[in-house]
């Protein structure tokens, strides 16, 4: 640690005014404050900070998403072999998971940051660090077969578009990663949900893997609920994650670990997470007692995106409600709205993007009621005295 | 009539070609930019027929502007217009018809385009009939200009065809290219027209 602290020191003033690289001034900058904590105080005015900046909070964030990583990139290599037949070991199966999903892991973080850093030197201000999170979650969220190209465009549609044009990190309304999907969803559906043929990958990647016949489809669970097929994936399956589906999205058993480490820290709000999972099981309940859906309230809760979505993009603190009685409301109809888009179209299998979406632009509203009502409340206080 | 093209007559017709545009700056007849423009062609006879109209209406206009009561001239304005759009929308019927059922209802919409009326109030009812059809022509032809900007990139990037004809090669898609489906849809027109509002203020502020 001493000898990078030093070695940072020294190269210091290469990026200063006047010096050789002060191009890459904000660069340089970025990358040291996502080392050490800046050393810098306020000089003006009073101001309590911990050493708990947004960047170490993100790193948080991108800690939480591992286990859901890992087991993703498992699950790829383990549906690519059980659908090509092929026989391996679970570490080749890791290992063809690996390499099929970190190609999209590397052009999710080079279009964003590169966009970012040149955001950042054109506007003379430091790097944001929002995208260290939006660019893990990205390669998470779409299914395996995505291809980087389209991938490429979507994350720089949804920097520019979702994130820079409000002002950068912290000033948007909608969550940069659900747009990037939404994107995805909106411009390339058959490279998104097209005939069942994406969730699994479908060509040997160096050695690792075998090729899946052509006609080979796999539909994830709540595709065959759509198609008023019952599932072949139960409970327990859904639970565990070795189903078809978008790379981090399938195993509840991953994405709990991220939630635990989450919650412990305090970086995400219980209220919100709690509250989506109750409205979705209400509203999951409401339907199947009326025999609409072939799924009951507890698959939907653990198939398709419910989990990660109320886990690691409902409770982003930029997009979602920020009064404490708001979360409960905000949350609460994410958790209605997925289950209903899920139910009622049938054009839609999964309908927790839309839900997020859809809540994050009544996010702003949720808290002026609230703030409004508090107001009101002190003001009638005030006169009765 | 002697001076034809004075400085004044010249900036009526150049004016909202650019720094006084009715779609980018004043921001006008925006639905129907985003309903008629996944197709190049449409948007090139939407964007002809509102220049039609609004030049004639506001020679029109011009010309009545003196026996006009005050107090009814909106709905003296409107009469006008509605003749001018459906002389249009039969011609459009008559000689191209397969266009004229894709724009379908926004030809008779052009009734209550916003520019139509903006530039019958701001300026026919002020100035003779020939500054007022080089205002026409020149407002016309702004937001046609937008309309075939929009029109251009959102049937290259969503039916890689431009006036019909495919541009992306063949060769392309068995690359693995898509057309990008959400160009299709208005939301994106939105945003594109929201990207020549930014090149345009980018531009002309450095001026």
């Amino acid at each position: 640690m001493k000898a990078l602290r030093k070695y940072i020191d020294k190269i210091k003033p290469n990026f200063e005014e006047g010096g050789k690289l002060h191009a890459f001034r904000s660069v340089f900058d970025g990358f040291e404050t996502f080392l050490f904590v800046p050393n810098e105080t306020s000089k003006t005015g009073v101001n309590i900070h911990d050493a708990i900046d947004s960047k170490r909070i993100m790193s948080f964030v991108v800690i939480a998403l591992i286990p859901a990583l890992l087991f993703g990139m498992f699950n790829v290599g383990y549906q690519n072999f059980m659908a090509s037949g092929t026989e391996g070991t679970y570490l080749d199966m890791f290992i063809y998971g690996f390499l099929a999903v970190l190609p999209k892991i590397v052009v999710s973080y080079a279009v964003g940051l590169g966009i970012e850093f040149v955001v950042a030197q054109w506007k003379k201000e430091e790097i944001q660090e929002g995208f260290l999170v939006s660019g893990m979650l990205i390669p998470m969220i779409v299914p395996v077969n995505t291809p980087l190209w389209i991938l490429a465009i979507a994350v720089a549609f949804s920097v520019i578009f979702a994130k820079e044009i409000f002002g950068g990190t912290g000033m948007n309304i909608f969550n940069p990663a659900l747009i990037t999907r939404a994107f995805l969803f909106f411009a390339y559906p058959t490279a998104m949900t097209g005939d069942d043929t994406v969730w699994v990958a479908q060509n040997s990647i160096l050695g690792f893997g075998g090729q899946v016949p052509d006609t080979f489809t796999a539909a994830t669970p709540l595709g065959e609920a759509a198609a008023g097929l019952a599932p072949t994936a139960n409970f327990m399956d859904a639970v565990i994650g070795l189903i078809p589906g978008s790379i981090g999205e399938t195993s509840v058993i991953a994405i709990a670990l991220g939630a635990i480490l989450l919650l412990w820290t305090g970086v995400a709000s219980w209220k919100i997470m709690l509250s989506v999972f109750v409205g979705g099981a209400l509203t999951g309940f409401l339907f199947e007692s009326l025999e609409m859906t072939t799924l009951t309230w507890a698959d939907q809760l653990v198939m398709g995106g419910f989990c990660f979505g109320a886990v690691f993009m409902a409770t982003d603190p930029v997009t979602s409600a920020r009064t404490e009685g708001g979360k409960y409301i905000y949350g609460f109809l994410i958790g209605v709205v997925a289950v209903m888009v899920r139910v009622l179209n049938p054009g839609y299998p999964e309908g927790m993007m839309l839900a997020i979406l859809l809540m994050n632009m009544f996010a702003p509203t949720i808290d002026y009621c609230f703030v409004q009502s508090n107001i009101n409340k002190r003001a009638k206080r005030a006169l009765n005295k | 009539m002697g001076k034809l093209f004075s400085p004044e007559n010249k900036a009526a017709f150049t004016n909202p070609l650019n720094l006084d545009n009715p779609v980018v700056v004043q921001v006008l007849g925006i639905c129907s930019a985003l309903a008629v423009t996944s197709q190049l062609e449409p948007a090139i006879v939407m964007g002809l027929s509102v220049t039609v109209i609004t030049a004639f209406a506001n020679v029109i206009i011009s010309l009545l502007r003196k026996t006009i009561p005050n107090r009814i001239r909106i709905i003296v304005q409107l009469v006008v217009v509605a003749a001018l759009v459906t002389i249009v929308s039969e011609v459009l019927k008559a000689f191209a018809y397969d266009v004229s059922v894709q724009l379908s209802v926004y030809v008779g919409l052009i009734i209550t385009n916003c520019i139509l009326m903006g530039r019958l109030e701001a300026f026919a009812m002020q100035n003779g009939p020939w500054a007022s059809f080089l205002d026409g022509i020149g407002n016309g032809l702004g937001y046609a200009i937008i309309l075939v900007i929009v029109g251009f990139v959102r049937e290259l990037l969503g039916s890689g065809s431009l006036l019909g004809i495919q541009i992306v090669p063949d060769a392309l898609y068995d690359l693995g290219y898509m057309n990008n489906g959400m160009m299709t849809m208005p939301a994106m027109s939105l945003i594109i027209c929201g990207c020549v509002i930014w090149a345009h203020r980018a531009i002309n502020d450095k001026k």
